[in-house]
């Protein structure tokens, strides 16, 4: 199969790849571009932990292709922190213990993000089908809950 | 190029049906067209006819458009009720009508508001109304290099809504055991002048129970009207039985879901 040629912006930056006609953005991430940060869970789109954002669209990168993204803006989790500055999503999640393993984390912390932009002040019922997406087997979802909804508490200034 | 290509072709869009399949080794194409790049496919559009959606509008598109919601909110609701979040970040409507499920939750509603799709394909294009497109579980009566392009909904009567419920075991991501939708138009005083009832995973096909729109018009919902809905939906179910809902359960189901989707509709029309 022959390699597709793709130009695309990652987190702000441009970015070039080439990569299979069938290949998932997830992979083209991880193993060509070396942003680890989003894993493969089920590769179906079923457990989240691949989100990314595609021209704002909350996605995920196990069922995007590489070669549909030329030209999109796209942000994942190597783009949230600025610096050594952690986003407050992330401050919160570390305060509230609200990981275990990690694996599922990032796309927690990228679906939390979309929800908060969208809705600054969201319902726990809110956040809870705002994140029904992604799936977590450690914290039982509340810490990372109310991980949520403090943040949103911070960012609204309250 | 869908037409000249003579292995198995198919057409991305949302790709959260399709990719999943080509994953799980379910199928293999030979061609997939990416149509996402064609102009207007991620266009919402209202004019004096009504909304048209384009072909790769996802469902998360859909909840945006405050105007599409106002007139059309069962349409919208059922349609985001597909999966995640992420998940409607890319999911289409189009795309859920095309994968054939009798369970489609972007689909009842639709029908119900008598929606037409735009078939585009080597021989031209044609309109046909939506529940001329699935044929049976997967299957649809698109030809070979056919797409959609676009869902075309009309213009909305004055007093007139609509609204889609489905039954999940559980309380988000799951596909629909029994689901139905209802659209309503009242006259000045709150009658039910035109009506149209669709049930969903009931049957090999989403189906339409004129029945029980009949059950509705010349009515004000008043409960004999709601009896007779519930009892003609009962009546129309043909549902498979398996562990998610038995065909007692299932059938039961359709007729209290219609009632309160007809509540909701009647409600939303300014009924009172």
């Amino acid at each position: 199969m022959s390699g597709v040629h793709v130009t695309t912006t990652i987190n702000g930056d441009a970015v070039e790849f080439v990569c299979n006609a069938d290949e998932p953005l997830l992979d083209v991430l991880r193993n060509r571009l070396g942003m680890t940060g989003a894993k493969e869970g089920c590769g179906t789109g079923d457990c989240g932990a691949c989100s990314v954002t595609v021209n704002g669209r909350l996605v995920c990168s196990c069922l995007v292709l590489g070669a549909e993204v030329g030209g999109a803006k796209i942000e994942t989790i190597e783009g949230m922190a600025k610096g050594d500055q952690l986003h407050p999503l992330q401050k919160n999640f570390i305060a509230h213990a609200a990981l275990q393993c990690g694996i599922c984390t990032p796309g927690f912390l990228i679906a939390a993000k979309v929800l908060l932009d969208k809705n600054p002040n969201p319902s726990e019922e809110e956040i809870r089908f705002g994140l029904a997406g992604n799936l977590c087997r450690c914290t039982g979802y509340d810490k990372i809950v109310r991980a949520v909804q403090a943040t949103a508490k911070e960012m609204r200034g309250a | 190029m869908l037409a000249k290509e003579k292995g198995l072709a198919f057409v991305l869009a949302g790709g959260t049906d399709l990719l999943v399949k080509m994953k799980g080794g379910f199928l293999e194409p030979d061609l997939v067209v990416d149509i996402k790049r064609i102009k207007g496919v991620y266009d919402i559009t209202k004019s004096a006819t009504g909304f048209r959606i384009g072909a790769a509008v996802p469902g998360v598109q859909l909840g945006e458009n405050a105007a599409l919601v106002k007139a059309w909110p069962g349409v919208v609701e059922g349609a985001n009720l597909i999966g995640s979040k992420q998940v409607q970040g890319r999911c289409t409507m189009i795309g859920n009508l095309c994968n054939g499920s009798p369970a489609a939750d972007g689909v009842p509603a639709l029908i119900a508001g008598n929606a037409k799709v735009v078939v585009s394909g080597p021989k031209g294009k044609r309109t046909i109304p939506v529940e001329q497109v699935p044929v049976s579980p997967g299957r649809t009566s698109l030809k070979k290099g056919e797409i959609i392009e676009a869902i075309l909904l009309p213009k909305r009567p004055a007093n007139s809504s609509d609204a889609y419920l489905r039954f999940i075991p559980r309380t988000e991501m799951d596909i629909a055991v029994v689901s139905a939708a209802v659209n309503l138009t009242l006259d000045g005083k709150g009658t039910i002048k035109d009506a149209r009832v669709v049930l969903g995973a009931v049957a090999p096909t989403i189906i339409v129970v004129p029945a029980a729109a009949k059950a509705l018009i010349g009515s004000k919902l008043d409960a004999a009207a709601l009896e007779k809905l519930a009892a003609a939906c009962s009546a129309a179910c043909k549902p498979i039985d398996d562990k998610r809902g038995t065909i007692e359960f299932r059938t039961k189901v359709a007729g209290v879901l219609a009632r309160r989707a007809a509540e909701i509709a009647y409600k939303r029309a300014g009924g009172k």
